[in-house]
């Protein structure tokens, strides 16, 4: 072969150097690029197919019907003899050996481990006579009950006060759900929040860096324990703990589950704070340790403030972790759909609700939809918190930080 | 010279208040640790991991729980880590950082990441069970059941959507310590982008992707929501054989154990061996992969 031509393959020209189509560089970007794609499908596809499935709550016609009902009234509600007996009674079994059932035994499963009390017949015997006869009605805006009331009658009940989904008269009233999830979270983050961001501001404003980097990845360790883990140990340790020391009744109750909460929730708290904090230019410390501020007058009055929307985001990620936390509710709340305002009352929750229920209902029923309308809701609800923290918090951090 | 004491005093408990706040956080993980412990070392044995359950699981060991938790994250990180690998490796080499598609993807990470674990179970029952096993059902079985009811498959690939996130976030802060001029000596040594990554950035990063693994996989074996319905049984007489059959599951166990059994206090010791059996599996793995971590984070500095 001929030596020069050989060499005049290594001259560069504008045609050589020009990036060259090459299909395997062309596929690896294309391949990569479409699987990038899968995060974002993926939350749209979470959001239509957990909204498809509970599509059946509206298409449904109620079943109930409010005459015979009222006739009814004052029959206990048992499960025991409707067709839809199974649903939803294992977790209810459990509470009622673990709390206690309405001294008329209206629900009663097991009859043997059941202690009578008297707060319970009020939230299951009477009120559902009462309920009947104010609620029901009232919600359809007429006092008579008639034919037409029974097609919404089920629907309408969302807004109402009484979560029972099997009952010959299903009613599905998220306000107990809902109130007992907020109190549960409200009792949760009156624990984890002042508890994490104190030991945030210790770890990054006060704690030698030698510490400080055993501090941080043995916080996280927390963050991985398991919730069934954290639900277990409130249910056997936590539980008997609390109810010693207080002296109250209910052994399971919404102050036992939101502690256990708690426990979910501080990694998450701590963490962000932690970031939030140390993101603090040093020239902000420095300049008021040079003024003459002391460590922790720098810290409180310095730091703290500047991290302000960065440990917002962080409570506000905390309050989206309890909100959907499932098994450590499940295990921990006593699960009584009561809506009081007592922190010792048995609560249920809406993630414990689906969790509890949904593996015993009839697919594509009314109850069906209902529990897969409480996830969408969750759903939202977690999306809107995480857009929060997300854009509004973090662009008011860097503005703040850039002092304009 | 008041003043001074004040402050001095006020410094004082706010130092005070916020150390312990970290005593006090250390010291309930040591209790749970101490708790399970004690409640479960008597009944934790060999046989115990290895025996079947018996007398309506009053006795006997949890080899099953055991045995469905580990072909769980094994289908789990199949599928989880090759895809957030690539995922991460788009975000740190291919994406601008500041187009709107990286940002987009970045936020659905996060959100993802941030979702309750019972909404990955209704989408896994949703999507998974009713809409992808009855299609497939309906076409390549001609309706007969199957694939249309929870199982091991459903089950795991719901769970790899939960640990993507984790895999995703974990891999790319290892991709971003690979040093760039590594990258610009592989290009201008004449190496193409995609063999760059091939055989620089990958291997760079592949302690990040044990890391990320490892989290995904503890995250995996003690999540149980996510699993409720789409696969999780109660209690099966014999091992799954294949994906479409049901699988008993460690956190699982400890969750009917605990509250939908009959006789609680009777399986007390059973249940906190389980428990310990399951913290100390999530434990284990979220160390080694702290060290790997902060090995990782020394060489960058």
């Amino acid at each position: 072969m001929n030596p020069y031509q050989e060499k005049a393959a290594y001259i560069f020209t504008a045609e050589s150097l020009r990036k060259k189509f090459r299909f395997s560089e062309f596929f690896a970007e294309k391949l990569i690029t479409s699987v990038a794609f899968l995060s974002i499908a993926l939350i749209i596809l979470i959001f239509i197919f957990v909204f498809r499935e509970s599509l059946p709550a509206f298409r449904h016609k109620a079943k109930h019907n409010i005459e015979k009902t009222i006739s009814e009234g004052s029959k206990p509600e048992s499960y025991g003899s409707s067709e839809n007996a199974s649903p939803g009674q294992k977790p209810e079994t459990y509470t009622g050996s673990e709390t206690a059932a309405s001294a008329a035994k209206p629900e009663q499963y097991t009859g043997s481990e059941i202690t009578a009390k008297e707060e319970k017949p009020e939230a299951y015997g009477i009120v559902k006579d009462t309920g009947l006869s104010t609620d029901v009605r009232g919600e359809n805006g007429s006092l008579v009950p008639s034919e037409s009331n029974n097609d919404e009658g089920s629907l309408s009940s969302l807004f109402s006060n009484e979560w029972y989904p099997v009952s010959e008269n299903p009613r599905y009233g998220l306000f107990p759900l809902i109130i007992g999830t907020l109190k549960v979270t409200l009792i949760a983050m009156l624990f984890a929040a002042p508890i994490a961001i104190f030991a945030a501001l210790f770890s990054s404003a006060f704690a030698p860096p030698w510490l400080r980097e055993w501090i941080k990845p043995g916080i996280e360790l927390l963050a991985g324990f398991p919730s069934v883990v954290i639900g277990f140990f409130a249910l056997m340790v936590m539980a008997t703990f609390f109810q010693n020391f207080f002296g109250y009744e209910t052994r399971l109750n919404s102050f036992v589950g939101g502690a256990a909460m708690a426990l979910a929730a501080i990694p998450v708290i701590f963490t962000i704070t932690e970031d939030a904090l140390s993101a603090i230019p040093s020239t902000f410390t420095e300049a008021s340790l040079a003024l003459g501020a002391s460590r922790w007058q720098t810290a409180v009055f310095v730091t703290l403030p500047a991290a302000t929307p960065g440990i917002f985001a962080a409570v506000l990620l905390g309050v989206g972790r309890v909100f959907g936390e499932t098994m450590i509710a499940l295990m921990a709340t006593g699960n009584a759909a009561l809506s009081s305002l007592n922190p010792f009352e048995s609560v249920r929750t809406l993630a414990a609700t689906i969790g509890a229920e949904m593996a015993e209902v009839v697919f594509g029923d009314m109850h069906y939809g209902i529990l897969f309308l409480i996830g969408s809701m969750l759903f939202i609800f977690n999306f809107s918190i995480n857009a929060i923290a997300e854009f509004y918090v973090k662009g008011k951090l860097v503005r703040k930080i850039q002092g304009r | 010279m008041s003043l001074r004491l004040k402050n001095k005093l006020i410094g004082g408990a706010i130092v005070t208040t916020s150390a312990l706040s970290v005593v006090l956080i250390i010291a309930i993980i040591i209790i749970i640790l101490l708790v399970t412990i004690i409640g479960g070392k008597d009944k934790l044995s060999w046989e115990f991991l290895t025996s079947f359950p018996r007398d309506g699981m009053m006795k006997g060991g949890i080899f099953p729980a055991i045995y469905g938790t580990a072909l769980l994250v094994i289908i789990m990180s199949v599928a989880a880590v090759p895809f957030g690998t690539i995922t991460a490796l788009y975000l740190s080499e291919y994406a601008h950082e500041k187009s709107w598609l990286a940002q987009t993807i970045r936020f659905a990470v996060r959100t993802l990441a941030t979702v309750p674990s019972i909404i990955f179970g209704l989408f896994g029952l949703g999507f998974f069970i009713k809409f992808v096993g009855v299609g497939m059902d309906n076409w390549f079985l001609g309706g007969q059941l199957k694939w249309a009811q929870p199982n091991l498959l459903w089950g795991s690939l719901t769970m790899a959507l939960l640990t993507l996130p984790v895999v995703i976030v974990s891999v790319e802060e290892s991709i971003r310590t690979v040093p760039r001029e590594l990258r610009e000596a592989s290009l201008a040594l004449g190496a193409t982008k995609w063999q760059t990554i091939k055989r620089v950035v990958i291997p760079g990063s592949i302690s990040g992707i044990l890391t990320g693994t490892i989290l995904a996989v503890s995250r995996g074996a003690g999540e149980v929501a996510p699993i409720l319905f789409t696969g999780a049984a109660y209690y099966l007489a014999t091992l799954p054989t294949s994906v479409s059959d049901q699988f008993m599951n460690l956190g699982y166990h400890v969750y009917v154990m605990s509250t939908q059994s009959s006789n609680v206090d009777q399986t007390l010791p059973i249940q906190f061996a389980t428990t310990l059996v399951l913290l100390m599996l999530t434990f284990t793995l979220n160390f080694t992969a702290v060290i790997i971590r902060s090995r990782l984070r020394r060489r960058v500095k």
